[in-house]
């Protein structure tokens, strides 16, 4: 740590450098522990619910039905309650969405691995460029590409001179603002959680080594530490939920009829 | 004292974020205390707007850092 080495240069507060783990087999790359978090994450989500679906019986076991909730809460309240009566289609790609993000985030929190993937900018973009692709793609299928391009540039309702400042809005919207905000806003939230518990850890570790007085305050921060892990495992349930919960709505807005 | 002018920017940008979700948070909780079973149709759009509020204050947050 070289937090801890600069010594009379005092505490250096965690900064982005934090972040960009080294390669862990020699220089290459793409080796580095986010990568190996995301195959782990997969690994982890697939043999979860294979087991918990493989001997389904009409009296669930504690696995059964732990599977179970996780899936009857997006297919219900994320399916059913956002898109309406065509959920069906998109409920794999939403329970998919739900657990790898749910399980990426929690590796944040979870001893040893803590490292919350999403962090990494790059995993965001790559999920939110998928919900993009997604939307974009159910709503040109739903209604045909001019169709649904005149409903984006030109919503109904609307006296004609405002189309000027509105037309350029809405195509920002669809095309940069909603792939972006959904992709930083996952990434802003795991990046501050993490770096958050870092200032409080890292800074409590530190103040250990200085004078007594300071020793003495060293518990506070890390009981306080250990308080701010419960509410990142809030966080990053919510933003789990709020990622699925977006991409949901722009479905259901591709697959919506005119009014 | 040393230290950042980015941080002490953020803490006042994180101001409006911090009323946005407090008010949104408040409109929730009259909503369901005058009509308790529209709770699970508020419940999405609050955390919604929760979402979206909160947003802001961690693209300051991230600014914060990178400016």
């Amino acid at each position: 740590m070289n937090l801890l080495s600069s010594g009379e240069d005092g505490f250096k507060p965690p900064s982005v450098a934090d972040f960009e783990l080294p390669p862990i087999f020699g220089d290459n790359p793409y080796t580095t522990k986010p990568i190996f978090l995301v195959f782990l994450s997969v690994i982890l989500v697939s043999i979860f619910f294979i087991a918990a679906s493989r001997k389904a019986l009409i009296m669930p076991s504690k696995l059964q039905f732990a599977g179970e909730s996780v899936y009857g809460f997006v297919r219900n309240n994320l399916g059913q309650e956002i898109i309406g009566k065509e959920f069906m289609r998109f409920v794999p790609y939403l329970f998919t969405l739900f657990t790898f993000i749910l399980t990426n985030n929690l590796f944040g929190i979870i001893p040893l691995l803590q490292f919350p993937t999403m962090s990494r900018v790059s995993f965001p973009y790559v999920l939110a460029l998928l919900t993009f692709v997604v939307f974009h793609y159910v709503g040109i299928r739903h209604k045909g590409l001019l169709t649904y391009l005149k409903e984006i540039m030109f919503p109904p309702g609307v006296p004609k001179p405002v189309y000027v400042i509105l037309t350029p809005i809405e195509i920002s919207t669809y095309l940069i603002v909603r792939p972006l905000t959904l992709s930083l806003r996952l990434f802003a939230n795991m990046f501050a959680g993490h770096l958050l518990l870092l200032v409080f850890f890292l800074g409590g570790e530190y103040m250990l080594q200085g004078a007594i007085g300071i020793k003495l305050v060293a518990p506070f921060a890390f009981g306080f530490g250990i308080v701010l892990t419960f509410f990142e495992l809030m966080v990053q349930c919510l933003q789990a939920y709020i990622f699925t919960l977006l991409t949901a709505m722009f479905i259901a807005g591709a697959l919506a009829d005119e009014h | 004292m040393t230290g950042s002018l980015n941080v002490v920017g953020y803490g006042l940008a994180a101001i409006g974020p911090a009323l946005a979700v407090g008010m949104i948070f408040a409109a929730y909780i009259s909503g369901v205390a005058r009509q308790p079973e529209s709770r699970s149709v508020l419940q999405p759009i609050a955390f919604l707007g929760f979402a979206l509020a909160e947003a802001l204050a961690l693209f300051g947050l991230v600014l914060a850092f990178v400016l």
